[in-house]
């Protein structure tokens, strides 16, 4: 029973340290990481995308953003800002993206991206279309 | 034994078994620990970037003649300070200084260029976009080489008219010219105004293509393989390391600190383990600077000097269309971000490179892991660090590891 005892001991010792492991990193429970929302006003809804899904962390890139009515019509002539950063860091983006090309049927292009560290950023678009804005935030995880 | 009991020792016994999988596989390293070790790898190093502001980067004549260029101690005020002065071949291409010492003493430590070609910023600061652009810099640094631009071109046009032209077109008649630059002291500053602006842009041409000259040259100078880049390259075959490739159960544990609880690899990442980034790590200001106490604001104080740089990707002298300058144009301008924040250097050869830090002020390795350990308040900004909380024994290991890379 002793050497038992023992066995478990041990075995509870490794389950912990490979748990601490995977724990290590936390990031916020229920996390939403939906590459599509709503706008805080509900204004519109908003998809993105890599402009190439192969992107590396670290390196500068582009994004997509399609943005369309609640009812899926695309929405045109929108102009489009950028923040964002990481909240567990206090830090913002360590690159300014700028909205550079309306590629039509409501999707535009971001230029200037990039994700220098791993974990958690918050990538917030404000979307000013027809004298109407509204706001808009991703999260996107970065391994 | 009760039922409740068993299934609880069963359970146990199951979730054990899937922790000692794990740890014996891949020589004791996780999924995610053998994954970090891929991206540090020097396996995971893509090709050397092309430098489209660079029209010669690659150019074979160029390497040639910035190699020559580079080990020149005529470009220099006293004769006797070259780019290889500081930047030493037979260690890393530094000088294992606190601070670069030219004709005077620099405010930093000299950077070492292996695998420098791979860099978006240049310097500690990043003040300047690309590698030839950089290689102006100390030329006319009054504490490095002393030298003026009109030097620089009536010296290349004399000893360098063959290889120059061969490369880069013909020579420019120059007329004999005071030394002169916008950057010199008040007689060079005011020489350099005399001059009319069609010489003016002969001379920057000149100067432009001697940068794009010894950055060919720097471009060569590649990182190289380490005793932690052959152990995970027969981790990934799914090889047991050999004894050339193996790393001590200490090496492997800092390693695990590395890429854990020591949050190295924040920074610290990708085959070159720098993230060509700025940040504020808290580092205090050297000690020499209690007489002249100016705080070095770092990234905060290069946003408006590569902006304004007349040789920037942006500027008359690259040879980048608008679209190949995507790093100026999209970088950040947020100076409260970027307050004393600098380059953090590859860890390549780390161990034989002290002192550490911009302007050498950690003498040695294990005062650097403390000084992450500890996480002091910053001199100016907000660090980024956190108090790591690591034993005598990690930080043995992580200094272990250090030493191997």
């Amino acid at each position: 029973m002793k050497k038992i005892l023992i066995l478990v001991g041990i075995i509870i010792l490794a389950v912990a340290a490979f748990v601490a492991f995977k724990m290590f990193q936390p990031l916020p429970e229920n996390l939403d990481t939906a590459t599509t929302q709503t706008t805080i006003e509900g204004h519109y809804s908003v998809t993105v995308s890599p402009e190439n899904a192969d992107y590396q962390r670290n390196s500068l890139h582009n994004w997509i953003v399609e943005v369309t009515t609640p009812d899926g019509m695309p929405v045109e002539d929108a102009q489009i800002t950028i923040d964002g950063g990481m909240p567990q860091h206090g830090h913002g983006l360590p690159t300014s993206p700028q909205m550079t090309q309306a590629l039509g049927e409501g999707r535009y292009k971001i230029e200037g991206v990039r994700f220098n560290m791993r974990g958690w950023w918050e990538f917030k678009l404000t979307i000013t279309a027809n004298n109407t804005v509204d706001n808009v935030t991703f999260n996107l995880v970065m391994n | 034994m009760k039922p409740l009991y068993l299934g609880a020792l069963i359970g146990l016994v199951v979730s054990g078994s899937i922790g000692g999988y794990y740890y014996l596989q891949n020589n004791g390293l996780n999924e995610a620990q053998l994954e970090a070790a891929r991206t540090l790898s020097l396996a995971s190093l893509p090709t050397l970037p092309t430098d489209p502001s660079n029209a010669v980067a690659d150019n074979p004549a160029a390497i040639a003649l910035g190699q020559s260029l580079f080990n020149e101690t005529a470009l220099s005020a006293n004769g006797k300070v070259a780019c290889a002065t500081c930047h030493l071949e037979n260690s890393q291409f530094q000088d294992d200084l606190p601070l670069g010492q030219g004709i005077g003493t620099t405010d930093r430590r000299t950077m070492p260029l292996l695998g420098v070609g791979y860099a978006s910023w240049l310097f500690w600061d990043g003040r300047k976009d690309s590698l030839w652009s950089q290689a102006l810099g100390p030329i006319e640094s009054t504490v490095e080489h002393g030298f003026t631009r009109t030097q620089v071109a009536t010296y290349v046009a004399k000893n360098y008219q063959e290889p120059y032209e061969a490369l880069l077109g013909p020579l420019t008649t120059l007329e004999t010219l005071p030394a002169a630059s916008p950057l010199g002291n008040d007689t060079q500053q005011t020489a350099w105004a005399e001059l009319d602006s069609e010489q003016q842009n002969d001379i920057n041409q000149i100067f432009a293509n001697v940068g794009k000259s010894i950055a060919a040259f720097e471009r060569t100078l590649l990182p190289v393989e380490n005793q932690f880049d052959r152990y995970t390259a027969a981790l990934l075959a799914g090889e047991s390391p050999t004894e050339k490739a193996t790393l001590s159960q200490k090496e492997i544990d800092g390693f695990k600190i590395f890429v854990g609880k020591g949050e190295c690899i924040q920074c610290h990442n990708g085959p070159r383990l720098t993230d060509e980034f700025f940040h504020n790590t808290g580092v205090a200001s050297p000690q020499n600077s209690v007489q002249n106490p100016v705080i070095d604001h770092g990234r905060a104080d290069a946003i408006a000097i590569v902006e304004a740089d007349i040789f920037n990707c942006l500027g008359p002298y690259s040879d980048a269309n608008q679209d190949q300058c995507g790093e100026l144009r999209f970088m950040s301008r947020d100076e409260h971000l970027f307050e004393r924040a600098f380059k953090p250097p590859s860890l390549r050869g780390v161990a034989e490179r002290a002192p550490y830090m911009h302007a050498g002020q950690l003498a040695t390795l294990s005062l650097v892991i403390e000084h992450y350990n500890n996480a002091p308040t910053a001199v100016s900004g907000h660090t980024e660090l956190n108090p790591l909380g690591l034993s005598t024994n990690e930080k043995a290991s992580l200094l272990a590891f250090l030493e191997v890379l």
